[in-house]
C-alpha cells in the first residue's frame, strides 16, 4: 500500500521505476529531512535537486542577501532576487519547483550557540555543509560529531572541488583529515581566488546525491574517502582516508569537547608578504 | 626509486623526507597540507623524520574553503 498520490506517482515516476528506489524509497524521500547550510554555489544545486527529488523537509541556513556577483553560479537565486534574503529567495525557488517540500528557513550564521538548536528544530536526518568559510566548516563538523548526525562536507575553489561524507561511527570526520583550522587568509576564498561557476553544480549535486543515498539506504557513501575533482584535467580521484585516532573531536582522546565559535588566527605569512 | 604522489608516479634518486618531498613535488602551501603515506596520516611533526620508500603512495590533501559567498 502506497501513500503516494496519483500526482506524486507521476512526478516521481522516474524514481519509482528504479529498483533501488521504488514507491517505498520515494516515501522515504518524502519523509526525509535535510538541512542545507549555505545557499550559495554548493547549496543552490544541492537544495534544488533535493527539492526536485521530493525530499519532504528542507532547511536553508544563510544570513546573507543575494548579490549580483552571486548569480554566475548560485542558481537558486534570480536576477529579480538581488537584494533579497537568500533564504527567502531559496524558499521561493523550491516552492515553485515542488509544492511537496516543506521549507524551513534560518536567517542567521551558524554559531556555537545556535547550530544544535537549528539541527534539532526539525531533527534533520542529514546535513549539507555548503558554507564558504573554515570557522563554519569546523563548527558543522564538530556539531555533527557531537550530535551524531551525518553530513556531507565540500569545498570548491577556482577549477577544483572536493567532498567527503561523515557518518557517525562509520569513518573519519573532517577533522581527522584537517585537525586544525588554517590561519585567516592563508587559504584563499572564492571571492579572492575566483571560482568557475559550474563547480558548485558538480560538487553540490554530489552532496545532494549523498543525502539521497543516505535517506534511501542504498549504495556506498563517501565515508572514508575524499573525492577530488579537477575541472581542467577532468579528473576525479577517490582518495581513501582513515579515521584518525588522534582526531581532536572524534578521536580516542578528544580535546574538542564543546562547541566554540572559531576565529581564524591571522596569517603571519600574509602579513610579511 | 619510484613513488606515487596524488596518483602520478615520481622518480627519486634517493630517499627524501616528507618536508623535502613537499618541495620536490611542488605542493601548494606545504605548511597547510595534510599528508597521507600508504593510507595513514603523518603528523606535521613527523615530516622531517619520515622518509619515503620505493613504492610508497603519497597523497597531499588540501584545504578547500569556498562554497557560498
Amino acid at each position: 500500500m502506497s501513500s503516494l498520490t496519483n500526482e506524486q506517482l507521476e512526478r516521481y515516476s522516474r524514481h519509482i521505476i528504479l529498483k533501488q528506489v521504488g514507491g517505498k524509497g520515494q516515501e522515504k524521500l518524502l519523509n526525509g529531512k535535510v538541512l542545507v547550510i549555505g545557499t550559495g554555489g554548493l547549496g543552490s544545486p544541492a537544495a534544488m535537486y533535493l527539492a526536485a527529488a521530493g525530499v519532504g523537509t528542507i532547511g536553508l541556513v544563510d544570513y546573507d542577501v543575494v548579490d549580483l556577483s552571486n548569480l554566475q553560479r548560485q542558481i537558486i537565486h534570480k536576477t529579480s532576487s538581488v537584494g533579497k534574503n537568500k533564504v527567502d529567495s531559496g524558499r521561493a525557488t523550491i516552492e515553485a519547483l515542488n509544492p511537496d517540500v516543506k521549507v524551513h528557513t534560518y536567517q542567521e550564521l551558524v554559531r556555537a550557540d545556535n547550530i544544535l538548536d537549528i539541527i534539532r528544530d526539525q531533527d534533520y536526518d542529514f546535513l549539507i555543509d555548503a558554507t564558504d568559510n573554515f570557522p563554519a566548516k569546523f563548527l558543522i563538523n564538530d556539531a555533527c560529531v557531537m550530535a551524531k548526525k551525518p553530513f556531507s562536507h565540500a569545498g570548491i575553489i577556482r577549477f577544483q572541488g572536493q567532498t567527503m561524507t561523515y557518518v557517525p561511527g562509520q569513518g573519519p570526520c573532517y577533522r581527522c583529515v584537517f585537525p586544525e583550522m588554517p590561519p585567516k587568509d592563508a587559504v584563499p576564498t572564492c571571492r579572492e581566488a575566483g571560482i568557475i561557476g559550474v563547480m558548485g553544480g558538480v560538487i553540490g549535486t554530489l552532496q545532494a546525491t549523498e543525502a539521497i543515498k543516505y535517506i534511501l539506504g542504498i549504495g556506498d557513501l563517501l565515508t572514508g574517502y575524499l573525492l577530488t575533482y579537477d575541472a581542467l584535467t577532468m579528473q576525479f580521484r577517490k582518495i581513501k582516508i582513515p579515521r584518525n585516532p588522534n582526531c581532536p573531536v572524534c578521536g580516542d582522546h578528544p580535546t574538542v569537547t564543546k562547541l566554540v565559535d572559531y576565529e581564524q588566527p591571522a596569517c603571519d605569512l600574509r602579513k610579511k608578504g | 626509486m619510484t613513488i606515487t604522489v596524488n596518483g602520478k608516479s615520481l622518480e627519486l634518486e634517493k630517499p627524501i623526507n616528507l618536508n623535502e618531498l613537499l618541495v620536490v613535488a611542488k605542493a601548494d602551501q606545504p605548511e597547510y597540507v595534510t599528508v597521507e603515506r600508504n593510507g595513514e596520516f603523518v603528523d606535521h611533526k613527523g615530516f622531517v623524520s619520515t622518509f619515503v620508500a620505493d613504492g610508497d603512495t603519497i597523497e597531499f590533501l588540501y584545504f578547500m574553503g569556498g562554497g557560498a559567498a
